[in-house]
């Protein structure tokens, strides 16, 4: 499955690049992109684990910028 | 400016007056007030750099070392211990005025891109049960529904006319600013705009598959396709960063350990490394910069699927087109009439009043051609002759129209081939030879300043591939200038031919295959770049090419080489900018000729004026 969310607070352009190397380091997940410039993650992962996906997404990407969250 | 930024103007300004007060103060009167000096200045410090404090301890928590609120911290954490309160500050200070700058440009940019691209409409007229227009959202219409778009208003969806008439802007779509008309049975894509009349029009295709949402589908998933010095820029950067920060511990401990100088110096100096160990410039510009190409082209009406294509693009070497519907207009026209003894009209007439009853395409382009009604009371005893002509009685005469074989079977022996290219329909009159008409294919307009543009962008060459007969072909390539042609080809071997280019090729040099993306799928996927054109409607085209052209005009392939040539340029200027401030700053910050506000120039300043830089490939000259 492929979705694409919106960041909020993504404020660092270097930050965004880490967290699609993070991203597309968890298990499940296929392919992953952090757009810095539209602010939006774009993620294709392993439909019957996609929540649980997600969540460890949304971790990586709050230890590598803890402002920015991702609006599920 | 948003609510964030304007608070950080707020934090920049309160906490500059404080520290030039403190300054001057401290300047004035040379008070040495020990610990109390520190808390003053601390005053200041905490209010401009508090979030980065935080962000930085969060990021020790998370091991994440090397990001910038950490070498922030580190580096003016430093400036303190070396009782440099003030340039401490000021430093944390100059940071926070770059990032602010940094983040007005990358929201300036992504506004005017987004800008560029405003095609998406807001909301659907359609009639309720008394009539009434009312506003829906687009995605909210079902197919089959009538709509009603007024003068000044952006069509949402997808369909045919089924009353009005009217002028159509599809300036947005396709860049070309001379309006369409268009009239009741056409059919009408979503983003243009209504000019004059009103255009009822029944939806025939739903939001997400209309024309608007399949484009900016596709420009927005652009970004995930990265390019080559994206990618470049990634490996540089995770070493990059690791790379400096040990370069900054060996220049703070080993110089003072062999020279036994003091260790504060050093560590300043190393603390200036830290600052400019952030890749950030690179980071955000190089992909900004091919976003704003991206942007920019598709504001011509060229949509590029990824950075990596608009690359490939600068390096365009070898251009490869089909001939029919690419560099042809794909429709039959007459373009020669030949008579040998009647009138160049009445012959005309006579082939057209002859095929009157023929839907073939030859027909059509004669009967279009003449150009007036065929009166039928003029013509009988028709008689179709398969893979021949006609035969036909027209105002009492016998008359032949057809191939040479016709004239042969019938015994016209004037009967003689044409030095034209192109379908013959020789015609004769109670048995005697009145002259033929040439029909073929017309050249597209711009089709040949399409090619001196290409050879002016730097192409090498160009390459005809047509399943027509060679004559044809060769007619057509010598008009147009083209390098080379293959003519006689069946589908499958095109992929040969093209094979054969791509081994050909120089290697750094691309090569580009334009089509109309209906039959040439294969040839499209292949090539280093495939181009479809007129792909408007066309979802197999848009799938299929990595380069879409909205409408026919061979002129927007040289458009976007160059175009591509100058989103290279600008990506190449940013590297060099970037890595060449960043080089000699670390040099200069070793020997201690630059301090740390050349450091911190170096990373944000440098960022802003790369990200404006970026800015200008989104402008698009003709």
């Amino acid at each position: 499955m492929k979705k694409v969310f919106k960041l909020e607070d993504l404020d660092c352009a270097n930050c965004a690049k880490k967290m699609e190397n993070a991203i597309n380091k968890i298990d499940g997940v296929e392919s992953a992109t952090v757009s810095f410039i539209s602010q939006k993650l774009t993620i294709t992962a392993d439909d019957a684990r996609f929540d649980e996906i997600m969540k460890k997404a949304a971790a990586e990407c709050k230890k590598i910028e803890p402002d920015c969250t991702i609006i599920m | 400016m948003s609510k964030k930024q304007k608070k950080m103007l707020a934090r920049i300004i309160i906490s500059f007056v404080i520290l030039i007060a403190e300054m001057i103060f401290f300047g004035v009167t040379k008070a040495d007030i020990g610990i109390w000096k520190l808390a003053l200045f601390l005053i200041p410090y905490l209010i401009i750099g508090y979030d980065i404090l935080r962000k930085a301890v969060l990021g020790i928590i998370h091991l994440q070392f090397f990001d910038e609120s950490f070498l922030m911290t580190v580096a003016t954490i430093g400036a303190f211990a070396t009782g440099e309160y003030a340039e401490g500050t000021a430093v944390m200070l100059f940071y926070q005025v770059g990032e602010l700058f940094q983040s007005c440009a990358v929201s300036k940019s992504r506004k005017s891109i987004s800008e560029l691209m405003d095609i998406r409409p807001d909301y659907a007229n359609i009639e309720d049960e008394n009539g009434k227009l009312i506003q829906v959202d687009p995605e909210e219409v079902e197919i089959g529904s009538v709509i009603t778009v007024k003068a000044g208003e952006k069509v949402p969806l997808d369909g045919v006319i089924i009353s009005g008439t009217s002028a159509v802007d599809t300036s947005a779509l396709t860049g070309e600013s001379i309006p369409r008309d268009v009239c009741e049975g056409g059919e009408i894509i979503s983003g243009c705009v209504n000019l004059t009349g009103i255009l009822k029009i029944r939806v025939t295709k739903e939001f997400g598959q209309s024309t608007v949402s399949k484009i900016l589908e596709l420009v927005e998933n652009s970004q995930e396709k990265k390019s080559k010095s994206e990618n470049f820029i990634s490996k540089f950067a995770r070493i990059y960063t690791p790379a400096v920060v040990i370069g900054a511990l060996l220049l703070a401990f080993i110089p003072p350990l062999l020279t036994g100088g003091e260790l504060g110096k050093w560590v300043y100096r190393a603390m200036t490394f830290l600052v400019i160990s952030c890749p950030c410039a690179l980071v955000i510009s190089i992909p900004l910069t091919f976003f704003s190409g991206i942007g920019g082209a598709s504001k011509a009406g060229i949509l590029i699927k990824g950075g990596n294509y608009l690359e490939a693009l600068a390096n365009a070497g070898v251009v490869v087109f089909d001939k029919t519907g690419t560099l042809t207009k794909g429709s039959f026209e007459v373009t020669a009439v030949h008579s040998d003894k009647m009138d160049k009209d009445a012959l005309l007439e006579t082939a057209a009043l002859a095929e009157m009853y023929s839907d073939h395409p030859i027909s059509l382009s004669l009967k279009r051609a003449w150009g007036k009604e065929c009166d039928s009371s003029r013509i009988e005893n028709v008689k179709e002759i398969a893979g021949h002509g006609v035969k036909a009685v027209i105002d009492g005469k016998i008359v032949l129209a057809g191939n040479m074989k016709l004239m042969k079977t019938e015994n016209i022996s004037e009967a003689h081939d044409c030095h034209h290219a192109g379908t013959a329909v020789h015609v004769a009159v109670n048995g005697e030879y009145m002259g033929h008409i040439i029909i073929s294919d017309a050249l597209k307009e711009g089709a040949k300043e399409a090619m001196e543009g290409l050879r002016n962008m730097g192409v090498r060459k160009t390459v005809m591939l047509t399943g027509d007969d060679r004559r044809v072909g060769e007619q057509c390539a010598k008009a147009l200038g083209i390098d080379e042609y293959h003519a006689e080809l069946l589908p499958a071997d095109k992929v040969d031919c093209v094979e054969k280019l791509l081994a050909e090729k120089p290697p750094k040099k691309t090569l580009i295959f334009v089509g109309d993306g209906i039959n040439d799928a294969p040839v499209l996927t292949r090539a280093d770049i495939g181009i479809a054109m007129g792909a408007m409607g066309s979802d197999a085209a848009i799938e299929a090419a990595d380069v879409v052209l909205l409408d026919d005009d061979p002129r927007k392939i040289p458009l976007a080489i160059k175009i591509a040539g100058k989103t290279a340029s600008i990506v190449r200027q940013n590297i060099v900018f970037a890595l060449g401030v960043k080089l000699l700053t670390l040099i200069l910050g070793a020997l201690g000729i630059a301090n740390m506000w050349a450091a911190v120039f170096a990373d944000v300043g440098v960022s802003v004026i790369a990200i404006l830089n970026a800015m200008r490939a989104m402008r698009v000259k003709r």
